[in-house]
């Protein structure tokens, strides 16, 4: 293993330079931390062909050596959050896509994170999804009823409180929960894979990034065009968190297993389906005699 | 050799390194450029004795004079090192008044109220100031909001073209109008304090630090944007 893996081989050598150039700082950083991901994420995303296959278990044994010169802060002061504000642009731009395109057998927490979660994107895109509902919805209701007399328009605000904790529950207190029973479920079953609680939510943060362009697209009042894209974005989600969860649950008890797997996928669904149906409405469910919109809201999901 | 010796000091910055042993010879005041401000130094033992008019008027000039900085966003230290949180108290609070009166007096899902504005501003700038400051960046917690606050300006400046506009009527036309005002006012907030902001930040991360401020303005141009009249 060590042999195929040579950290003084050429290519490693190519990605140390090009890191000391874009760090200002010492190599030390850029041999640590940046060292094998680089060459993991191009292996990935397929932009480097000449880069050699390497085994993610390989860079895993490397990896774990290498984080654990972290240092280990304790949870209340600043220092402690900064770790994982430790990423670069290209680090977020990836990641974003890798989520957006899962690939099969490629686990996102292993090709992307490598140990490295990162609060910025969790926090960010659940943010840029919260306003992008509720100015998609506005804009799409607006659309919608602006040919009827009794339409008034307004900027309906109280949605994105209402928007803001539907995904930030989902996206963080989800993410609690599933460690929780993955913890209680390796003390019962010796799993080979455990995530951390920060890279649980960050794969779920990024996984929601697909719904952004999606909920933009909603702004067309089209249903064929809602219910493709609802798909879409539901398939390509979904299956980036069966895939980072499969290989933690894989060792368990079979009803286990469709039991934490169906409950994701159905949650996510509940989370696309409720979204869709609460802010956006659609043409043939608004009535000529409804003269608020409140009362659209309110009949919507029924 | 006194002035040979600051001029050493001046072209060479570490050459004071190697001289410590002869630290008597250089000034205390050596070359360091004084701005003009520094004169407050000396007031500020004073002030106590002047008039409250002029006490007033001092801070008056000094938030005008940033206002002015964020007109003309060149690189300047004003904004950062003499930050001040008035400027923003008083342009939030007029953007929050301007949002009222909208088609919100008996629908509360009319328009944002008061309380809404204000959270807005200050807690989007305080996570956006709190995100910088994680990513690495080396301004301090009040500077940057007091950056964040004055660069709300433009859009203030809009939100009073657009009340204006709307005097006139709400058709397409008006609509065109005030959506190249907001969206030109929107670009220069986020062009000025993405101006002051990233200098502070490393160069690989500076997207990171710009995109939430670009949010954070781009939501606030919205307020402005769907404020409609009551009819």
């Amino acid at each position: 293993m060590a042999a195929t893996n040579d950290p003084f081989q050429f290519q490693e050598f190519e990605e140390a330079a090009n890191m000391l150039e874009i760090h200002r700082d010492a190599t030390t950083i850029s041999i640590e931390d940046d060292g094998p991901e680089p060459q993991k994420q191009r292996n990935a995303a397929g932009f480097s062909p000449d880069a050699d296959n390497d085994d993610p278990h390989d860079a895993d044994d490397t990896a774990e050596l290498l984080s654990g010169q972290k240092k280990n802060a304790p949870f209340w002061t600043f220092e402690y959050y900064q770790k994982f504000f430790d990423i670069e642009t290209h680090h977020v731009k990836e990641r974003i896509f890798g989520s957006m395109m899962p690939w099969p057998g490629k686990n996102f927490i292993h090709v992307y994170l490598r140990r490295n979660p990162d609060l910025y994107g969790p926090f960010w895109i659940c943010i840029t999804f919260v306003f992008a509902i509720a100015i998609s919805g506005n804009i799409s209701n607006f659309l919608v009823h602006s040919g009827r007399p009794n339409y008034r328009y307004t900027p309906e605000f109280r949605k994105v409180t209402i928007a803001a904790t539907a995904i930030f529950s989902y996206a963080w207190l989800l993410p609690l929960a599933l460690w929780g029973l993955l913890l209680w479920r390796n003390n019962k079953v010796m799993n080979l894979v455990s995530y951390s609680f920060m890279e649980i939510v960050c794969v779920y943060g990024y996984s929601l990034s697909i719904y952004v362009p999606a909920v933009v697209l909603w702004i067309l009042p089209f249903e064929w065009l809602r219910w493709c894209s609802v798909v879409v974005a539901l398939c390509l989600s979904g299956s980036v968190l069966v895939m980072t969860f499969w290989p933690a649950v894989r060792d368990d008890h079979p009803k286990v297993i469709i039991a934490i797997m169906s409950g994701i996928v159905l949650l996510n669904i509940l989370l696309a389906i409720g979204c869709k149906t609460y802010f956006f409405s659609t043409p043939e469910e608004s009535h000529p005699d409804d003269s608020s919109p409140a009362n659209e809201a309110i009949k919507a999901p029924s | 050799d006194h002035k040979s010796h600051k001029k050493r000091r001046n072209s060479e910055p570490f050459a004071g390194l190697s001289d410590v042993s002869i630290s008597e010879d250089i000034p205390v005041e050596g070359d360091i450029s004084v701005p003009v401000g520094s004169s407050r130094r000396d007031d500020e033992l004073s002030t106590l004795d002047e008039p409250v008019k002029e006490t007033i008027l001092r801070d008056l000039r000094a938030v005008g004079n940033k206002f002015v900085h964020v007109l003309y966003p060149k690189r300047s230290s004003a904004l950062l090192r003499d930050w001040d949180l008035w400027g923003p108290l008083l342009l939030c609070v007029t953007l929050a008044l301007l949002l009222q009166g909208g088609a919100a007096d008996s629908d509360d899902q009319g328009g944002p109220q008061f309380a809404e504005v204000f959270v807005i501003i200050w807690f989007g700038s305080i996570i956006i100031t709190l995100n910088s400051k994680l990513l690495g960046g080396t301004i301090s917690f009040f500077q940057s909001l007091c950056v964040l606050g004055y660069c709300i300006m433009p859009l203030t400046v809009a939100m009073a073209v657009c009340r204006l506009v709307l005097l006139g009527g709400t058709g397409m036309v008006s609509f065109a109008v005030r959506l190249a005002v907001v969206t030109a006012s929107f670009g220069w907030s986020t062009f000025a304090s993405t101006a002051f902001l990233t200098d502070s930040q490393p160069p690989n991360r500076k997207a990171l630090v710009v995109y939430p401020v670009f949010l954070f303005y781009f939501v606030i141009g919205w307020m402005v944007l769907t404020f409609s009249p009551s009819q």
